[in-house]
Formats: structure tokens, C-alpha cells, sequence
């Protein structure tokens, strides 16, 4: 134990505090949730060291899961829930990624003014979310937003943007993508910055079109960034709260799992502590079940280190 | 081949991060169309990405019953008058919630920096049991609802008692933080060569006194990407903010307060925007000090992982 301990006490040394505070601040609520998912325990029933109130609820086995996966409606319709935070966390991470590469291709060649477009370009990701979300909600107004006066000027229609239709999810898609490009772009012009240039020298060499050298030589050679952005671009968006909450409010047609978990918690009749901490569970399993699935996937690529 | 690719990239990214220019100047003149094109391209995008603040911008410029006009307009009877409106306190105390944004953001960036640092050092230089399994756990904390641990974690600053205060409020931000820094800083010391290590731990310096005086100061474009990070973090947080500070004008952060300008039925469109524009400019200020480390810093941080 003490050559244990002599070997390697600078490293744990240095490691203590950020595992300190994981544990304290993170593994234990954590605990402490995946307990309250058993209980019923609400706003009335907690225990409230202010009012010097004792806890008093108890423990009610698997009934709020039961509840929740049943799909019912009064617990936040979880599968139909479910299947529009995949089609939001699908199509952020897609238009993201995609736009993000795009741009950052196009950064990555010798031009005039690369460092002022570099500079615009990433700029959304400097402004603070709320303040992003308080400006779309002003110029997706209906009738006095930017956009919809751009709309009508060009005789288009004036649609309700962030009314209770799917269009409301679209907007706030919209949103999500335009903060998400700039961090997509700088990590991926930083991966094409590290393919060396004679690979395309040599592919230039044997007759590879421009096509073929992006096909067969940025693809392969940015796959680590890739899988490592796009996962955590998933985990980012799946959880992403602010953006809705900001943008729409409690809309049902922008709900997604996380969303209905803040709702249960700090509004309704009774904040219902229980089924939230059981929305919370939940969002946890997806996501660790479809890492696992993503590392899998992509093993025998030894470069991916996540 | 993408063994082949993976090889090269590790192998030669210090080299590369300064060839790019060279590779791309040899490889020929683009065509006059091609050049257009790519400009234009670039010139909407840009657009796309400026236009919101751009316009935020122009209404904190209107009489606040002015922002809503039927038609677009630049310039409507041009005025301060939000901004003094805003920061006279009409509303609510602006000034105590830039400071208090300023001291939690500011703490956040330094004690998160200071902690991913030594973490993310440890890992990248020694091999001890549980250091696969600290990086593995890191990923997992990424995937919290952090929305769902609020109550808990009201319980647990409680019983440290440090709900209420910006410690409190600190803390909690730095577990959101810390994980991903920690990734992106193991990254770019992993980018350092070990021999500097050796040669300072030759020299008679402590693992500590390597890592301080020598590792730290070259993986300045690491800490630089890593700042700004948790700089943002903390500046734009809102759902901690509400749940953690006391109900107190004084003591929200910009965050909470701003939301004073958006009532049920009535949004002040142009305080709000005055107010947006103040709070915008200290976290665009630190991103363009460090704008210009950001793409080396989160590429190595994102490849290496």
C-alpha cells in the first residue's frame, strides 16, 4: 500500500479535487435522484431543513416508471416525447455538423480576408445563450419580427413561428443550429489544419479530382474530430434546455425530454420532484446506451479516445 | 488508409499546425468563378451569423415603444435612452448583476481552469490505476440532465451551507465545466513532448514545479480555449442561477435579472435589447482575446480527446 501510494500520490494528488467535487456535487444528488424515483416525494413532502419539516414520502416501488413508460399523456406522453427529441437532436447535429464542415473547408483555403470571415463567422458563439434566445424570439414574432416582414415584403406568407405547430420546432432547430455551426467549424478547421499536405500532393499526384481528395483524404483524416464532436454534439443537444425554454416556453410541439422534466419540477399545481428525477433516468439510459452503441461502432478505430 | 491517415495526423500535428499555408499555396490558382463563389459564400454566411446582433444591436437604438414597427426600420428617433434607462437601475439593479455575473463567471473561469488543469495533466502524463476510468466518468457526467440534479443539489448546498451565495452557485458551475475542459487541456498537454518533462524533472523540478513552470506556460492556447469555455459557461448559465440565488434584486446574476424585461403579456423589446448588447460585450471581448488560440487549442483537445 505505501509503494502504492509513493508510485503514484502526485497524480492522485493532483486529480483529488476534481474528484471531490464530481462526488459531492454530482454523484451524490445523482443518488439521490435515482432514489427519489422510487418514492413520491413532491414540493409537500420533501424535507425542508428551513421550516425544520421532516421528510414524509414514501416509497412507492416502480410505479412512476410504469406511469411514465405507459405513455400517458398527464406524464408528459414519454415515447411520443421521446421521438421528437430524436428528430430535434437528429437534426441539429446533422445541419451542424453539415454546415460546420462546410465552412470550415472553405476557411481552411488561402484567401484575402480569412481572418475577418473567421472572426464573423464564430461570432454566435460569444453572445450568451439567453441573450441568443431573447433575439430570435423578437425576430420570429409574427407580426412585428424581422422575418416575417422580410416574408411579406417578398409576398410570402406570415406564418405563426412560434405558435403550437411543428413550425415551432422548426424555429427553434433554426436556433439551435446557428449557435452550434461556430463550435462545429473552429473544431473541425482545427482537424483539417492536421492532415498533412502531402497527402493531397499525392493524391493531386496520381489524378484524384477535387471530389476524390475530399472523399478519400479530409474525410478519413478528420473521423477522430468527427466522432468525437458529433458525440458530444448529441449528448449537448439531447439536454439542450435553454434554447427551447428561452425561445417557446412550455409549447407541447417544442417538449422535449428534458423540457418536461424542468416543467415537472418548477411548475404545476404540486412540483412533482418524483416523476421528474423519473424523466432524468430516463434521459440518462438513452444516452448511455447510445455511447455505448457509438463506441462500438466505431472500434478498431483507435484514434477515437473519448 | 485511415490507419495510414490516423498515423500521420499524430505524428506530424506540431509540424502541420504551421504548414498549412505552404501546402495550400501549392496547389494551384483558383479560377475567377471559384474565387466568387467562395466569397459569396462566405459573405452570406457571415451575414447569417452577424444579421441577429447586428439587429439587436439597432433596436436597443429605438425609444423602447418604438422597437415594434410595422415595417423594418434602421433608424427610428435614435436614442440612449435604454441604456440609461437600463443602467440607472429603473427595472431592477443592472450593475449589481454585472457584477455578480463578473464574480461568478470570473471564479468559475479561474478555479476550473486551475482544477481541469491538474487533472488533465495527471492523465496525460501518468499512468496510475483509475485514470481510464476518471476520463470514462467524465463523459457520463456530460450526459446529466443537470436540470434534474437541481433539487438534490439545493439539499446539498444546504447542508454546506453555501445555498444562496455565489460560491454555492460557483461550485456547480465548475462540474459543468471541468469535465470538458479536463478533456481539451489532457489533449493539448498530450501535444507537449514528454522530454521537456524530463529535462525540468533533471533540472531538479517537482512534478508539480514541471507542470507549473514549464508544461503550463506552453499549453497557453490549451488554457486560452479552456477559459474562454468555462468563462461562457458561467456567463450565460439561467436555470442554476434562478434555482440557486436568493430571490434578492442584489444578488441575481444578468441572467435571471434580464428576464424582468419579459413579462407575460409585454416584452420591453428595447431595454431588453440595451441590456442584451451590455452583456454581450464582456463575453465577446474575452472571446476575441482568445480567438485567435481557439483552433489549435480545440483541435487538439477534440482529436486527442
Amino acid at each position: 500500500m505505501r509503494r502504492f501510494l509513493t508510485r503514484h500520490w502526485y497524480a492522485y494528488a493532483m486529480v483529488l479535487p476534481v474528484v471531490v467535487v464530481v462526488a459531492v456535487l454530482v454523484l451524490y444528488p445523482l443518488a439521490q435522484g435515482v432514489y427519489f424515483t422510487f418514492t413520491d416525494v413532491n414540493e409537500s413532502t420533501i424535507a425542508n431543513p428551513v421550516l425544520d419539516r421532516p421528510a414524509s414520502y414514501d416509497i412507492v416501488g416502480l410505479r412512476n416508471y410504469l406511469a411514465v413508460l405507459s405513455g400517458d399523456p398527464s406524464y408528459g406522453s414519454f415515447w411520443s416525447t421521446l421521438l421528437r427529441t430524436v428528430v430535434w437532436t437528429g437534426s441539429c447535429v446533422v445541419l451542424t455538423y453539415g454546415t460546420g464542415l462546410g465552412l470550415a473547408v472553405l476557411l481552411n483555403r488561402p484567401m484575402r480576408l480569412r481572418g475577418l470571415y473567421r472572426a464573423l463567422l464564430i461570432l454566435p458563439w460569444a453572445v450568451p445563450t439567453f441573450v441568443s434566445a431573447f433575439t430570435w424570439k423578437y425576430m420570429f414574432n409574427s407580426q412585428y419580427g424581422i422575418i416575417n416582414q422580410l416574408l411579406g415584403a417578398i409576398g410570402l406568407g406570415q406564418p405563426v413561428w412560434l405558435g403550437q405547430t411543428d413550425l415551432a420546432l422548426f424555429s427553434v432547430i433554426v436556433v439551435n443550429v446557428w449557435l452550434g455551426v461556430p463550435f462545429m467549424t473552429v473544431a473541425l478547421l482545427g482537424g483539417l489544419q492536421s492532415i498533412p499536405a502531402d497527402l493531397y500532393e499525392a493524391a493531386e499526384m496520381d489524378g484524384a479530382t477535387g471530389w476524390q481528395r475530399f472523399r478519400d483524404v479530409t474525410l478519413p483524416g478528420l473521423r477522430s474530430v468527427s466522432s468525437t464532436v458529433v458525440l458530444l454534439g448529441v449528448i449537448w443537444t439531447f439536454n439542450m434546455f435553454p434554447v427551447i425554454y428561452l425561445v417557446t416556453g412550455q409549447n407541447p410541439n417544442t417538449r422535449i425530454l428534458v423540457t418536461y422534466a424542468f416543467e415537472r419540477f418548477f411548475s404545476g399545481a404540486v412540483r412533482n420532484y418524483a416523476v421528474a428525477s423519473t424523466y432524468g433516468v430516463l434521459i440518462l439510459s438513452v444516452l448511455v446506451v447510445f455511447a455505448a452503441f457509438y463506441r462500438r461502432s466505431l472500434r478498431g478505430q483507435e484514434e477515437f479516445a473519448l | 488508409m485511415s490507419t495510414i491517415v490516423s498515423a500521420d495526423v499524430t505524428a506530424s500535428r506540431m509540424a502541420v499546425r504551421t504548414a498549412d499555408p505552404v501546402r495550400t499555396a501549392q496547389r494551384g490558382r483558383r479560377s475567377l468563378r471559384a474565387s466568387v463563389g467562395l466569397h459569396a459564400t462566405l459573405i452570406l454566411a457571415s451575414l447569417i451569423a452577424v444579421f441577429p446582433v447586428f439587429w439587436v444591436l439597432v433596436t436597443s437604438f429605438k425609444p423602447d415603444d418604438r422597437a415594434i414597427t410595422p415595417r423594418p426600420e434602421l433608424l427610428v428617433e435614435p436614442t440612449v435612452g435604454n441604456y440609461s434607462d437600463v443602467l440607472s437601475g429603473r427595472d431592477g439593479d443592472f450593475l449589481a448583476w454585472l457584477g455578480n455575473s463578473l464574480t461568478v463567471a470570473l471564479l468559475t473561469t479561474v478555479i476550473a481552469v486551475f482544477i481541469s488543469a491538474t487533472t488533465g495533466y495527471a492523465v496525460s502524463r501518468f499512468r496510475f490505476p483509475g485514470s481510464r476510468l476518471l476520463l470514462a466518468s467524465f463523459l457520463v457526467v456530460q450526459m446529466f440532465p443537470f436540470a434534474v440534479l437541481i433539487v438534490p443539489l439545493y439539499g446539498v448546498l444546504l447542508a454546506v451551507g453555501l445555498q444562496g451565495t455565489s460560491v454555492g452557485l460557483v461550485l456547480v458551475y465548475c462540474t459543468t465545466a471541468v469535465p470538458f475542459c479536463t478533456y481539451m487541456l489532457k489533449g493539448y498537454f498530450d501535444t507537449i513532448p514528454n522530454a521537456i518533462d524530463e529535462s525540468g524533472r533533471i533540472d531538479g523540478l517537482s512534478p508539480f514545479g514541471v507542470f507549473w513552470r514549464l508544461v503550463l506556460p506552453l499549453a497557453r492556447p490549451g488554457v486560452a480555449v479552456t477559459a474562454f469555455y468555462a468563462f461562457l459557461t458561467a456567463w450565460g448559465e439561467v436555470a442554476f442561477a434562478s434555482a440557486f440565488l436568493s430571490a434578492e434584486d442584489t444578488s441575481k446574476t444578468l441572467a435571471v435579472g434580464l428576464q424582468v424585461f419579459v413579462q407575460e403579456n409585454r416584452v420591453e423589446w428595447g431595454h431588453l435589447a440595451a441590456a442584451s448588447i451590455l452583456v454581450a460585450i464582456p463575453a465577446v471581448a474575452v472571446f476575441y482575446l482568445v480567438q485567435r488560440f481557439l483552433v489549435a487549442g480545440l483541435a487538439a483537445g477534440a482529436v486527442k480527446g
